[in-house]
């Protein structure tokens, strides 16, 4: 009984202390694998625009900021072990990892599109636009389930291919009308093999079906700090504001990515 | 009782896609039945070419099969569905690409291709092994060839070809999985989705009995056909 006091009182003792723990310093840990989020430069450094608004949230904050990289499969489980204090790789908001670690207001969504060919006749993307006709996507993506769940009862086909890569060859060739993926993956493919061929149909609003997409991308901390999750919260709200989210996303994107 | 049964079988997991199982078979099923029944019919020919005297027919039947023999059927069904979606311009021209554009179609074409080159080698193997002296008595008897070939050559030539035949059509069924990759809900297709979505490894086991079930029915099935081809043989 006593030892369980003691040890209570050293819980308490530590969380109080934790609590009160100025963030003079934050560690922050990106992939380093995913651009034009986060990557490693030519000249060996983190760049992107996760690593671009990190740096942005810890001058706000006024405290001196330390990127690292990290394997996406280890970001998570490392957070926890304490190697660093927050993590801004793009990682969107679900509740699978809201059982591990809590999340900051988002920063940016990650918008989801449909593209189809330059010459299509399809003017929009809701179920009823696409009534009768056939989307491709990627299986076992949450793309799939959403196209399933919301466009498949309202008479759309749904085909499901292994890689967007197939999914998009079928839709250069026409035995699909249009693919719905990630948009940031589809304008990178509209840059390059789709560049002839085909166009953004449309997005869809992901805080619309958030059940599917999650609620956008935040920055991830240890569920003990509640007040870091607070200051990079305002921060976020604060570069808002004063224009330097902005300046930030239009280096890497040419559409609203918040 | 059910409680046992419940901790074996997901019966909620069952309940939503059992339907789209049953479906699956039934494609799987249409797929092989088709391509096997229009890829033996294609065997005959190729296995005679094979066989010919003519050595141009004999190098084109044996091209035609040692490319399907050595190429996988997976390299094959992604050659033609893809394929024909990169050459959409030319097939269009010839009023094919409607045919083309269906992965259904692009599947069937490819296996029925397939089998027909495995199914003339072991075709030919069975006429190879009717002895000479059956011809030379028809031959003796003034049969007219295509009569020897189809009264006498043949149905002995089946005899000895059925069980690898069998055997064929049992991996044409397991090897059908693969057009589940080209978007087509066989079983395997439908066992890809069900696992997407509740990420249950329950119904891979359900892929496997349903498989197991339908090589079970041929088997009964080729069990029947030898027993009828072979019903002079049997002591009265």
């Amino acid at each position: 009984m006593r030892l369980t006091i003691a040890v209570a009182a050293m819980l308490l003792a530590l969380t109080g202390a934790a609590s009160a723990k100025e963030w003079k310093e934050i560690r922050i840990a990106t992939e380093g694998a995913y651009p034009p989020f986060n990557f490693v430069g030519s000249n060996g450094e983190l760049q992107g625009f996760d690593v671009d608004i990190a740096k942005a949230l810890c001058d706000k904050i006024g405290a001196k900021c330390t990127v690292v990289a990290q394997d996406w499969d280890g970001l998570i489980p490392a957070l926890l072990a304490s190697k660093y204090d927050a993590i801004a790789a793009s990682m969107s908001i679900t509740e699978e990892r809201k059982q591990q670690v809590d999340f900051t207001e988002r920063y940016a969504s990650a918008p989801v599109s449909f593209v189809a060919p330059k010459d299509t006749k399809l003017t929009g993307v809701t179920p009823a636009d696409l009534k009768g006709k056939i989307v491709g996507a990627q299986s076992s993506t949450t793309h799939a389930t959403m196209l399933e769940d919301v466009y498949g009862p309202e008479g759309v086909t749904v085909k499901l291919y292994p890689t967007l890569d197939e999914a998009n060859a079928d839709l250069k060739s026409g035995r699909v009308d249009t693919v719905f993926a990630d948009k940031i993956v589809l304008l990178d493919w509209l840059k390059k093999d789709g560049a002839d061929c085909c166009k953004i149909l449309g997005d869809v609003d992901d805080k619309q079906y958030a059940r599917y997409f999650g609620e956008g991308i935040g920055l991830a901390v240890r569920k003990g700090d509640q007040d870091l999750k607070e200051l990079l919260s305002k921060a976020i709200a604060d570069i808002r504001a004063d224009g330097t989210y902005d300046t930030i996303a239009k280096k890497y994107f040419d559409f609203e990515i918040y | 009782m059910s409680d046992i049964l419940g901790s074996l079988i997901n019966l909620d997991l069952m309940a939503r896609y059992g339907p789209r199982f049953l479906d699956g078979v039934l494609v799987t099923l249409q797929l092989v039945g088709i391509s096997f029944i229009l890829g033996g019919l294609l065997a005959v020919p190729v296995a005679l070419a094979r066989l010919s005297k003519n050595s141009v027919p004999r190098a084109l039947a044996y091209s035609y099969v040692y490319f399907f023999r050595g190429t996988p059927l997976l390299a094959q069904v992604f050659l033609v569905y893809y394929g024909a979606g990169q050459l959409r311009d030319a097939f269009e021209a010839v009023g094919l690409w409607t045919l083309f554009r269906d992965a259904w179609f692009c599947a069937l074409l490819t296996f029925t291709l397939n089998t027909a080159a495995y199914q003339a080698e072991i075709l030919r193997g069975g006429i190879r092994a009717v002895p000479g002296g059956q011809r030379e008595a028809a031959f003796a008897l003034g049969l007219p060839r295509w009569l020897t070939f189809g009264k006498v050559v043949l149905p002995q030539a089946l005899v000895t070809a059925l069980r690898p035949l069998g055997n064929e059509l049992i991996l044409m069924i397991k090897a059908s999985a693969i057009v589940s990759l080209i978007t087509i809900y066989d079983v395997m297709g439908v066992t890809r989705l069900a696992f997407s979505r509740s990420f249950d490894f329950q119904v891979y086991l359900w892929a496997a009995a349903l498989y197991l079930i339908l090589v079970e029915g041929v088997r009964r099935l080729w069990a029947v056909a030898e027993r009828r081809l072979t019903r002079h043989l049997k002591p009265a």
